[in-house]
């Protein structure tokens, strides 16, 4: 018998019970992230394979929602910060062993980058768009340099992009201190994950039938292997210490089963990726519902991570009070 | 970077990037101390222990307030609640001025008042009262210090009726019961040797939870030199999971246990055989008394091993004399307190603790000569023998007896006093005579700092300042070292409230008896007693505490006579005090009263965190400990369908329910018993941050036995069950 | 570097709550935040139990994670001792070390919504006092000092007493230690 439980009343805001720190802003943001590195990674694709004929969409417009995409993230992040007055001193510092720290810097690059790649197909993907941007001082050489440098900076934005699709899983799978994050294959899930939504993004936007085929084809790959990396990573906790134990029972018999499995796994995961076989095999269905299906299944898998990471814990004392009443001495 | 990209980057960060003063970093909060520090020499006054303390202001706002070094009370170091003190001070519902009672509407409630109207309101009553039954018709109850001044002040009118709830609710047992065998109570601070003793036995004494600093100091000192520990207890209390031996006791048996003990002290030749010849009287009696009680016969009523008792014994025999049995502190419990404190003091004796090192030291206080004032005329009747008749061998005020008589047209008291005392949860069983009391009484005064229930039943309520606002009389205790403590105050009286001594003299004046108060400021008081002793209010002011030498010895010097204060003039073993009043002059064993079926023994007790009910208000106290749990064996729980965290409520056999309290289903607790810590289920909506937490154990107490020696109110006889919340 | 640590007899510890209400005045800790706490751990089966007090807070600890995930430097090492600080006009409140503490030791400001915790009383190591709980402790049964001087009491009584430390097995040394 053990009985461990606090003397002293103790309800420290959004860390007991248990850790509530972040509830949708991070996930919105890690979300947003993963997505903008898959669409970079696309764009950046399709410019270094000449798929200009192929995959016009992916090659002239894709590149344009990135930017977009990541400044909602960016808006995400700021709304989540407790001292927000102090967010530039992000940027009055850099700290080796902190993946927040390289995740700050690297969306220093990625943002100029991204704005070039947008740039080099601008004309051809948003001609009244370029068109306004031309109007601008120093307009027309801005777009004359991007479309010049389109294939280095296309080959610069692929690590770019991996990086920051690999960062926003890595910066979870840093904090020893939660035994559900903590597994080396969260930053290649995360990856793939933002890959995967990307493709369904891009799905979103084709006409032409053979790059829809490819983000289809893709899509399925992708999904596939991250079915897979899902199950190493429950492999991996199911084979760990006690407090990886204890985080994995979350979602093989605890709270968190029903979520994971019937609200993510399968309506995000497993029923698009049916549905875009029935696709390639010619039977047809709403490639909006698989698309939006697959963005709904990445963002749970963000807003999952970040509650079960939140909830699994090192330390646990029971309290011997209601919170209620500690209310009373700040209202 | 291009300038287009550093537009869109700043925008990123908002306005914050465009706020001036910001780019180079604000300045972090200040560290604490940093300020204007400045600090005043205070007497802590969160429970008697009164340890005297620093108190520290930053800025002119309170900071903290620290123990005094050189205070043997505390050795510097303050308890939680001596700590959290500071916060009585801003408490936001603190009286803030004199309260009276009208009726508006036909509804009763109280408007505040002028002083002086609260003052002549008070006197007017007391002048019509003296005129139409006498000036002795007034009673006063109080806890602390400031309760001598309104002392002054009825004696001075002609009422000498005066009981503390802390003798008949609290330590009245003990101070009886060794005042008839050594002729002296415990005293307070107890004059226990604990840091010298090599064995100490605990009678349901939570030391530790009962936070008495010095108590728990000596105590944890001795576990340090590796004194044995000895618990008593049904539940397993902080000193129980300290203690080599932990005896989960059945309740109410403990004197089945003090008399096996005696037993084999005796029989197996383990007493002390020259310290019984030297100074006690009617060990022969004792000894005959005793052979009944083996370890086989005690098993059977306490459920403690024979084995267990007597390895237990033999511990206490090999320390001894450095062997302490506790007297305890708050031990009214079954009714028959006076008898097992006397089986406590007798132990004592036959291991011959009293008077020597790691048991029982000589206290002495400091000779302050009181300053020159006329002494209060004698009374006209002996206000005991009318009230308190029945308790001839008790030699101080009865609170359950004075309220007694206080109830009808035709009871002898027409008036009460209370200062900070909450009769209302103090002392149990007596809700219904409160309630007829209330109607009869002509006068009832209430002064308190905080809005206390008992100040409902006030006629007026006067607010004296905390602790911290406020001069008092020098501290001066009979101790090992007899040592003054000043305390004087670090702000002025806040709101409208005002010390007890001005109090008191202001009413004096009122009731022309100012003569009796003839000081205008107390500081000239305090002044002139210290010079006396060879000191000065400023010298206190700057040191806080002074120790004096000691002019008689500390313990018993080897080969001299001691002469002790009973008929025999030795320690009696055998009470003829007792005997000759019609009591039993050696302890008999009672068997206690089981619970009915599906109900458990409602123990009570201390929390480190709180002193009873006065504190559960204080923001810092409330904060470490908003409610009290009901601790419940696991086997009980589930017989009963309750879990952890649950809120249930507490009903006892008269079907009487308390406010809803949370389940804590723990091991530490004997199966047939529960337990809770009182001070809970406070019911003033003024107390916004007690009101309504946790529930209270008193208004449960269907089973008040009264001690027929002392006359007190035995609380743990009663037997409660858990009630399931409706969803 | 000048190691600190924080030495807790738990045979002494009655579990009061003292430290926890001498830090609060010390430090101004706002109502409703906490920065120590009091754990009470039963083991056994009735009758033989066995109750052990704690009194936590931050460990300062050697290989501090919090330090580490820091995206901004705020957490940092004070001067060159194992003392871990918050400089709040560094932090941006993104609770990374938050997330980032095993033991849950750290708090957010309320107003403000900069990070904060335990800081053994860095202010009162300057004048040559102990930290206020270790000050306050009615049982004494708290000792602070340098641990990499072989005669400080600490030291001592590491060398004497059987001890041990919080999750040692997360590796980052803390240094807070509690005699068993």
């Amino acid at each position: 018998m053990v009985e461990e439980l606090l003397v002293t009343a103790r309800y420290n805001a959004k860390v007991d019970p248990s850790l509530a720190i972040w509830s949708w802003e991070i996930p919105v943001y890690l979300f947003l992230g993963g997505l903008t590195a898959g669409i970079m990674c696309f764009a950046a694709y399709a410019v270094l394979a000449h798929k200009a004929a192929d995959m016009p969409f992916t090659h002239d417009r894709f590149a344009l929602w990135a930017p977009v995409v990541l400044s909602v993230g960016m808006t995400a992040l700021f709304l989540d910060l407790e001292h927000k007055l102090y967010i530039f001193r992000f940027y009055t510092s850099f700290e080796p062993a902190s993946p927040m720290s390289w995740g700050a810097w690297i969306l220093v690059l990625v943002y100029p980058l991204m704005v070039l790649q947008t740039f080099s197909t601008l004309r051809r993907g948003y001609p009244a768009l370029a068109g306004w941007i031309e109007r601008l001082p120093f307009g027309p050489e801005v777009l004359n340099l991007s479309e010049k440098f389109r294939r280095p900076v296309a080959a610069l934005v692929i690590p770019m992009a991996v990086s920051l699709g690999i960062y926003t899983g890595v910066l979870l799978s840093a904090f020893s201190a939660r035994p559900f994050w903590n597994t080396g294959l969260l930053g290649p899930l995360f990856l793939v994950s933002g890959l995967s939504t990307a493709a369904a993004l891009a799905l979103i936007g084709v006409r032409l039938d053979r790059e829809k085929h490819f983000f289809t084809r893709t899509d399925i790959t992708l999904i596939g292997i991250e079915l897979t990396l899902i199950a190493l990573l429950i492999i991996n906790l199911s084979t760990g210490a006690a407090q990886q134990l204890e985080a994995v029972n979350l979602i093989l018999g605890g709270e968190y089963t029903v979520p994971f499995w019937l609200w993510f796994v399968l309506p995000g995961l497993l029923v698009p990726v049916v549905l875009e076989t029935f696709e390639l095999r010619g039977i047809r269905s709403s490639s909006l519902a698989t698309s939006l299906l697959v963005l709904y299944g990445g963002f749970m898998l963000r807003y999952l991570t970040v509650e079960l990471g939140q909830i699994s814990t090192w330390t646990d004392y029971a309290i011997q009070f209601d919170p209620q009443l500690l209310l009373r001495l700040t209202h | 970077m291009q300038r287009r990209e550093f537009l869109k980057f700043s925008a990123l960060l908002g306005a914050a990037g465009a706020l001036p003063g910001l780019l180079g970093g604000c300045s972090a909060p200040p560290l604490p101390g940093s300020g204007e520090v400045s600090t005043r020499r205070t007497v802590c006054n969160i429970c008697f222990w009164q340890c005297a303390a620093t108190l520290y202001t930053e800025n002119g706002k309170p900071w903290k307030v620290v123990g005094n070094p050189e205070d043997p009370h505390c050795n510097g170091r303050l308890c939680t609640r001596g700590t959290g003190g500071i916060a009585s001070y801003s408490d936001p519902d603190r009286l803030k001025q004199p309260l009276i009672r009208v009726t508006r509407n036909g509804k009763q409630t109280f408007r505040p008042a002028s002083w002086e109207e609260a003052f002549d309101t008070i006197a007017g009553k007391m002048q019509a009262l003296a005129e139409q039954h006498g000036n002795d018709r007034i009673a006063l109850f109080s806890h602390g210090d400031g309760g001598k001044h309104f002392q002054r002040l009825l004696q001075a009118y002609g009422s000498h009726a005066y009981a503390r709830p802390s003798f008949a609710q609290c330590r009245g047992p003990r101070e009886t019961a060794f005042g008839l065998t050594f002729g002296e109570g415990v005293g307070s601070p107890d004059r226990t040797d604990m840091a010298n003793s090599r064995c100490i036995v605990l009678i349901g004494s939570h030391i530790g939870e009962n936070l008495h600093n010095s108590q728990v100091q000596t105590l944890m000192q001795a576990l340090d030199q590796g004194a044995t520990l000895i618990t008593v207890d049904p539940r397993f209390s902080v000193p129980a999971s300290k203690s080599r031996h932990w005896l989960p006791i059945k309740p109410g048996t403990d004197i089945a246990l003090l008399l096996a003990w005696m037993n084999i002290l005796i029989n197996e030749q383990l007493y002390d055989r020259e310290y019984v010849d030297q100074y006690c009287h009617g060990f022969e009696e004792l000894a005959r008394h005793v052979q009944p009680y083996t370890p086989e016969w005690a098993y059977l009523e306490t459920g403690l091993e024979p084995a267990l008792i007597r390895e237990t014994a033999r511990a206490m025999a090999r320390s001894a004399p450095a062997t302490l049995i506790h007297p305890g502190r708050h031990v009214t419990w079954y009714g028959d307190d006076t008898q097992r404190c006397r089986a406590i003091a007798i132990l004592n004796a036959l291991l011959g603790s009293w008077g020597q090192p790691g048991g029982f030291y000589q206290q002495e206080k400091v000779d302050l000569p009181p300053y020159p004032a006329p002494k209060p005329p004698e009374p006209k009747h002996d206000w005991m023998a009318a009230v308190q008749g029945d308790y001839p061998l008790v030699t101080t005020g009865i609170s359950n007896a004075l309220i007694d008589h206080s109830v009808g047209p035709e009871a002898f008291f027409k008036g009460w006093f209370i200062y900070a005392t909450n009769l209302t949860t103090t002392i149990p069983g007596i809700r219904r005579q409160l309630k007829q009391a209330v109607e009869s009484l002509e006068l009832i005064v209430v002064v308190d700092t905080m809005p206390a229930e008992i100040t409902g039943y006030a006629d007026v309520v006067l607010p004296e300042c905390t602790y911290l606002e406020r001069y008092d009389d020098l501290r001066n205790k009979a101790e090992r070292t007899p040592t003054l403590a000043l305390r004087s105050p670090a702000f002025p009286p806040r709101h409208n409230s005002k010390p007890a001594w001005w109090i008191s003299r202001e009413l004096a004046g009122r009731l022309d008896l100012g003569n009796y108060f003839p000081w205008q400021d107390y500081r000239d008081v305090l002044d002139w007693q210290l010079q006396q002793v060879g000191s000065s209010l400023e010298e206190m002011e700057r040191i806080g505490v002074k120790a004096f030498p000691r002019k008689t010895p500390l313990y018993f010097e080897s080969g001299k006579p001691v002469k002790f204060n009973t008929p025999s003039n030795r320690i009696e073993l055998y009470s003829q005090h007792l005997a000759r009043t019609g009591y039993d002059p050696l302890p008999k064993y009672t068997p206690p009263e089981r619970p009915p079926e599906g109900y458990f023994h409602l123990n009570y007790g201390r929390a480190a965190a709180h002193t009873f009910g006065r504190t559960i208000n204080n923001p810092l106290l409330f904060e470490l400990m908003p409610e009290n749990t009901i601790w419940v064996h696991p086997a009980s729980a589930a017989k009963l369908g309750v879990g952890n965290g649950e809120y249930v409520r507490l009903k006892n056999p008269e079907g009487t329910h308390s406010h809803r309290i949370r389940v804590r289903v723990t091991q530490r607790i004997r199966p047939d018993s529960v337990f809770m810590v009182h001070g809970f289920g406070h019911t003033d909506p003024r107390q916004r941050l007690a009101h309504g937490a946790g529930a209270d154990d008193a208004g449960l107490m269907h089973n008040v036995k009264i001690d027929p020696v002392m006359g007190g109110t035995g609380m743990r006889a009663s037997f409660v069950t858990l009630v399931r919340e409706e969803a | 570097m000048i190691n600190y640590a924080m030495v807790i007899d738990t045979t002494a510890c009655i579990g009061c709550g003292d430290c926890v209400v001498a830090c609060k005045n010390e430090n101004h800790v706002p109502a409703g935040l906490n920065r120590d706490w009091v754990v009470e751990e039963t083991r056994g089966e009735y009758p033989h139990l066995y109750t052990e007090f704690r009194s936590e807070r931050c460990n300062h600890c050697g290989h501090a994670t919090c330090v580490t995930n820091c995206p901004t430097g705020a957490s940092h090492y004070w001067k060159d001792t194992n003392i871990v600080l918050v400089a709040s006009e560094k932090c941006t409140g993104c609770k990374a070390c938050i997330a980032a503490c095993p033991y849950d030791a750290r708090l957010i400001m309320h107003p403000q919504g900069y990070i904060d915790k335990c800081t053994f009383c860095h202010h009162r190591l300057e004048q040559g006092l102990d930290p206020a709980c270790v000050s306050t402790c009615p049982t004494g049964c708290m000792y602070f000092g340098i641990m990499n001087d072989p005669d400080s009491h600490v030291s001592r009584l590491l060398r004497s007493r059987i001890h041990k430390t919080l999750l040692p097995e997360t590796g980052n040394i803390p240094n807070v230690y509690y005699l068993v």
